[in-house]
């Protein structure tokens, strides 16, 4: 009994993302801190999993491991603003999939995707060696599909990556031909329905357990869950693409006092001016510019640099096929940000668009986003321009460990690098 | 011929397509990805009365060609993307829009279709491929079947019809499947297993050798009424003549070496198989049979099948000297071949399997029009070959770059730098505003 407690113990003590690494001080990088201004020949010192000082003449304690970053680029861990890491697995197979609820007649508030995450996804490795540290995952389908979560990449169990759950309410209206099946203005009543029965719900739950009250469009959990949406606490990611449907969710927003958060935005580049004067950030892809269906005949690649020179808030993420929204793919997400930049967006604003803007869109800019002192040591040093193809994240820090598990692509490409013995005849 | 009588094989739906008027053009003091050998730098390439007519350090221009400046630029040959579905998939693509012409999902075999009928030349995604560089472009059916029918090589040009898009001589392709797409459609009526994918296609290919030898002899002889037509039939009879080229949709290694065995029962050749996303284990075999892989830089894990896909699978079948295609199957990825092989190059060089820049600019070029059998006209910077050819803003395998000029036999059919001039289909007018170009 002793022997077992004692194996628990270290088994605790043991559990990675809780022990720290030892102090490490990357040197000599072109840093991008993204909170402030570049700095060539920089240091960046961890301490105990946070970062402990950023800057041009950082004096490097005695006993830190230094890590020789000159001709490299040092970037706060990317942010992957919206993808299905750790909930998808194999998108045909549903035993793997757990990003989409079945909910009431399209309606699943109360749907707490990440309390199916799979800590043990393959596909979490791969996004982590891309550079790509936290990541919002969204749930998705129906009206109100449920509420999003930002995990942090570490190797550890679930509830040890949940970096802040829940961090907003995901919506989607506009046309027909959506998820829901309903016209436009069919999805807004049936939403306007819901905010209206939450409301009455909120000052009636005594009536409501006693069966007291009308009929509501949505059951008890679901109608709790939109509360925090009401309160103005959480905020409302609505899915929403062309240009008169963003100026209708913008209008239902403020008859709500909801904070309100455009994703998809394809037709968003029009309404520019309206979102940045209502501060309302939008997630955006980079690489869309086919007029897929007709709420997206405006899609252009330029969107996301007209956005952010209009001064919104934007969030770079992927929306198109095998994009960084797949989890497979979901390091990809700094080819979409050269892609912005290759279309008019600021360099500089693109690096900001994958890591402190969608910190600071999802309430977690206080821990991760930025290379800032007291967040969390997530950083990356890239061989090179973090956009470009030819570059490598060498090495991708999480809470200031450097994770060196081979990724399922890696045993596989190892083993076939050169064909296995036991291989030999086909 | 024989008049009224239709007879096999013929060309009942001939391109109409001619070279658009062109000036000659002298694009100097550039670096030429040739996809036919080492980079050329500070080069010049001279396009003439629709051909590469010099390539190399110095070329005197005629008196009345066009001189551009490629300073800091690069040209290659046009991008080939030998798996596209665009025109046959029209956008919009909105419930009851009813523009999803690819997958006669019917029955497992329809040798009979042709995917040319399905082909919308107003579909906007023609010049948003032809802006991401891409001047050629095999469309194929969908893979619900296990034969779908027949491709169409097609050229990035406005036009009202496709026959004015068709590649002038380009051979046909066929179209098969393996593995669970078919299996998956078929699953109430069958085939329901890949054992019964495997019975279907050699169920056909029996049927296609005996109308085969019917009609070859009836053509020899000319004795009695020719033997009654069959659509399917002849697609696969001309297949086995080695006149049609196989694109065989294929994800898993014991799948492919499986299709390899049924290729040779039958005495057809695979041209491409497509997908293939464990081609990197069978290498050597492809490399063998002369099986150009073409395949994706990075998809993977949408279902069992493409599970074990590594981001080196291109760079590990080009060390084996397989023929490697960047494929697309995805109208977006179209648009950027160029950047899906250096996320493919980049991947060989970060595990220690080096690929070069002049290889990697084959994967796009050359070798897809190998896998269409144009590769003698077109695919390479080369002297007499079609000037197909891009001017890229920068290195292609930069996320930065992009393809500025673009001309077709000679001509330019797009530039960057002059919005107004751009292709836009009919349907765009009116429907999308008219911003796209992305100069502004």
């Amino acid at each position: 009994m002793r022997a077992r407690l004692a194996a628990a113990a270290a088994a605790v003590v043991l559990l990675p993302g809780v022990v720290h690494a030892q102090t490490i001080a990357i040197v000599g990088g072109r840093v991008h801190p993204v909170s402030g201004p570049t700095i060539e020949n920089g240091t960046v010192l961890i301490r105990d999993g946070k970062i402990a000082a950023v800057g041009a003449s950082v004096a490097v304690p005695a006993g830190a491991q230094r890590i020789d970053a000159t001709g490299k680029v040092v970037t706060p861990g990317l942010v992957n603003g919206s993808t299905q890491v750790g909930l998808v697995e194999i998108s045909s197979v549903p035993s793997t999939t757990d990003n989409a609820a079945r909910g009431r007649d399209g309606i699943a508030a109360a749907f707490r995707p990440w309390e199916g995450l799979n800590p043990r996804s393959v596909l979490i490795g791969p996004a982590r060696a891309s550079g790509i540290t936290s990541a919002v995952v969204m749930p998705t389908g129906g009206l109100i599909s449920g509420q999003g979560a930002v995990i942090h990449l570490l190797d550890g169990l679930a509830p040890e990556m949940i970096l802040r759950a829940p961090v907003a309410m995901v919506a989607t209206l506009g046309p027909a031909s959506g998820p829901t099946g309903m016209p436009r203005a069919e999805t807004m009543y049936r939403l306007r329905e819901i905010l209206d029965d939450a409301r009455v719900y909120r000052t009636r739950r005594a009536d409501f357990e006693r069966a007291q009250t009308r009929d509501f469009a949505a059951s008890r959990l679901d109608l709790e869950a939109m509360l925090p949406v009401l309160a103005g606490t959480m905020p409302l990611v609505v899915n929403v693409n062309q240009a008169s449907d963003i100026d209708a969710a913008i209008a239902v927003a403020r008859e709500y006092r909801i904070k309100l958060i455009i994703s998809g935005g394809a037709e968003a580049w029009m309404v520019a001016d309206r979102l940045a004067s209502a501060k309302i950030p939008v997630l955006v892809g980079a690489m869309n510019n086919i007029p897929e269906s007709f709420a997206t005949l405006g899609q252009r690649q330029e969107n996301a640099g007209l956005l952010a020179k209009a001064g919104v808030p934007v969030t770079l993420v992927g929306n198109g096929s095998m994009g960084p929204d797949v989890a497979f793919n979901a390091g990809n997400l700094r080819y979409d940000a050269g892609n912005a930049v290759a279309y008019g967006m600021d360099w500089n604003a693109a690096l900001r668009a994958i890591t402190l803007t969608p910190a600071e869109t999802f309430g977690v800019a206080d821990r991760v986003g930025s290379l800032t002192v007291g967040k969390m040591a997530d950083v990356v040093i890239w061989s090179g321009d973090p956009f470009e193809f030819a570059s490598q994240p060498e090495r991708v820090f999480v809470n200031g460990v450097q994770s060196t598990v081979p990724t399922r692509q890696d045993l596989l490409e190892n083993r076939y690098k050169t064909l296995p013995p036991s291989y030999r005849a086909p | 011929m024989l008049g009224a009588v239709s007879t096999p094989n013929a060309d009942p739906f001939p391109s109409t397509y001619r070279p658009f008027a062109s000036r000659p053009t002298l694009i100097r003091n550039v670096t030429i990805l040739t996809a036919a050998g080492p980079t050329i730098r500070g080069g010049s390439v001279l396009l003439r009365e629709g051909k590469i007519s010099e390539v190399g350090a110095a070329v005197t221009p005629p008196a009345d060609a066009v001189v551009i400046d490629g300073s800091g630029k690069y040209v290659t040959p046009g991008i080939i993307d030998n798996h596209s579905h665009i025109g046959a998939g029209g956008s919009p693509s909105d419930q009851g829009a009813q523009m999803n012409d690819v997958n006669e999902a019917t029955a497992p075999v329809t040798a009979h279709v042709w995917v040319e009928h399905s082909v919308w030349p107003q579909d906007p995604k023609f010049p948003r491929s032809l802006a991401g560089g891409v001047t050629t472009i095999q469309v194929l059916p969908g893979s619900a079947n296990l034969i779908g029918g027949r491709s169409a090589v097609l050229k990035l040009v406005p036009s009202r019809t496709v026959q004015g898009m068709k590649f002038p001589g380009a051979k046909y392709g066929l179209k098969m499947a393996c593995g669970e797409n078919p299996k998956r459609v078929y699953a109430a009526r069958g085939p329901a297993t890949r054992m019964a994918n495997v019975a279907g296609y050699r169920a056909a290919w029996i049927q296609a050798e005996g109308y085969r030898r019917r009609w070859d002899k009836w053509s020899a002889d000319r004795k009695g009424d020719p033997p009654t037509r069959d659509l399917g039939l002849e697609t696969l009879a001309e297949v086995l003549r080695g006149n049609i080229l196989v694109h065989n949709h294929c994800y898993r290694a014991d799948e492919m070496a499986q299709m390899m065995d049924i290729a040779r029962e039958f005495g057809y050749r695979i041209r491409s198989f497509h997908h293939g996303v464990e081609a990197y284990k069978i290498a050597d075999l492809l490399s063998r049979d002369s099986i150009s892989a073409s395949v994706w830089a990075d998809w993977g894990s949408f279902k069992l099948e493409s599970v074990d896909a590594v981001k080196a699978n291109m760079a590990i079948l080009n060390r084996a000297g397989v023929r490697t295609v960047m494929h697309s199957d995805d109208a977006g990825g179209e648009q950027r071949l160029n950047q899906e092989a250096a996320k493919a190059m980049a991947e060989g060089n970060r595990i220690g399997v080096p690929v070069t820049e002049d290889e990697a600019i084959k994967w796009m070029t050359i070798h897809p029009a190998w896998s269409l059998g144009i590769d003698g006209v077109t695919g390479s910077i080369e002297r007499g070959k079609n000037a197909d050819v891009v001017l890229w803003s920068a290195n292609p395998f930069s996320v930065y770059s992009r393809a500025e000029k673009v001309w077709i036999d000679g001509a330019m059919v797009f530039d960057r730098l002059d919005p107004s001039s751009q292709w836009r289909t009919d349907f765009e007018l009116g429907f999308v505003p008219a911003n796209r170009g992305g100069s502004q």
